[in-house]
């Protein structure tokens, strides 16, 4: 049983964290990489003539300072494969999607033995539950990241990020396989605990990177998962049926 | 009698070994977006930045 569940964990996690990876490479990596160079200060927001901030978009017909906002030759920094970081994204994002794969079989194990049954669409929904878990309801307190952004304590995001995404887990299996009124009221209790105890949010906004930016990456960031988690559950659940029809 | 012992025998067996193959996912994940050190930070920074996992 452990090497079956272990291989169909590997067998998913390989195949979504490779769909996971290219996407990542196609349309998140670039949005990256240029808010990096807001974050090291390469490029800035703002134009800035004499350390002041020029927020009159009025005079954009005039003569620019020489450091001001993205030009043609900063718009698109350093595309190139880097072997050694890309190299590395690819295998973090398989070794990640591997990890979850591995959860997601955990749990379709401990779904069979409650009687219930997986099929590849039920392994979909497991796996629309497992992106709304790990990444959609952790960002409606704490939004997908760009280089760049101010943010509170690690340790309290950490701490905060784990225990929606426990309490997601929960509320997901509430949902799927409650019986009575009183799961489904735990269920929304245990999705909106977190939320009205509150992410921990910096105190001020000093983010360097520009909110156009931040918020394309954070949507790309959150489809690319989600098509990730579908693409694992369904896998996931195709490779239990086959298993189990032997 | 002996065959409920199989039949008990046999959950535990499964309860052991879910929670096994639970625990080294939970592991992966953990390793590759929370670990603290520098150079697990440094080599999962993208991935960790794309997921949505707190960073920095």
């Amino acid at each position: 049983m452990l090497k079956k569940l272990v291989a169909g964990a590997v067998f998913a996690g390989f195949a979504a964290g490779l769909i996971v990876v290219l996407l990542q490479f196609a349309f998140v990596r670039p949005l990256l990489l240029e808010a990096e160079q807001y974050e090291a200060g390469t490029l800035s927001h703002f134009a800035r003539v004499g350390g002041e901030e020029v927020h009159d978009h009025g005079s954009e017909n005039t003569a620019k300072p020489a450091n001001d906002h993205v030009t043609n030759d900063h718009a698109h920094p350093s595309q190139g494969f880097e072997l050694r970081r890309d190299g590395l994204t690819v295998l973090f994002s398989i070794f990640v999607y591997a990890g979850f794969g591995m959860i997601l079989m955990a749990g379709f194990a401990t779904a069979e033995s409650f009687g219930h049954r997986i099929t590849p669409r039920i392994g979909l929904l497991w796996g629309l539950a497992g992106f709304a878990a790990f990444h959609l309801m952790p960002s409606f307190g704490l939004p997908i990241e760009v280089p760049g952004s101010a943010a509170a304590d690690l340790n309290d995001r950490q701490i905060w990020w784990f225990g929606t995404a426990v309490a997601t887990v929960v509320a997901a299996w509430l949902i799927g396989y409650g019986t009575n009124p009183m799961h489904y009221g735990l269920a929304v209790l245990a999705l909106a605990a977190p939320h009205i105890l509150g992410a921990p949010h910096p105190g001020e906004y000093y983010g360097p990177t520009p909110p156009e930016l931040a918020s394309l990456y954070a949507s790309r960031a959150l489809v690319t998962a989600m098509i990730g988690w579908s693409v694992l559950g369904l896998l996931a659940g195709n490779f239990w049926e086959k298993d189990h029809a032997e | 009698m002996n065959t409920t012992a199989k039949t008990a025998n046999l959950a535990q067996t499964n309860i052991a070994t879910i929670a096994l193959v639970f625990l080294m996912g939970a592991t992966m994940v953990f390793a590759a977006g929370f670990a603290q050190s520098a150079t697990m930070h440094e080599s999962a920074h993208d991935v960790r930045h794309a997921a949505g996992f707190p960073c920095h």
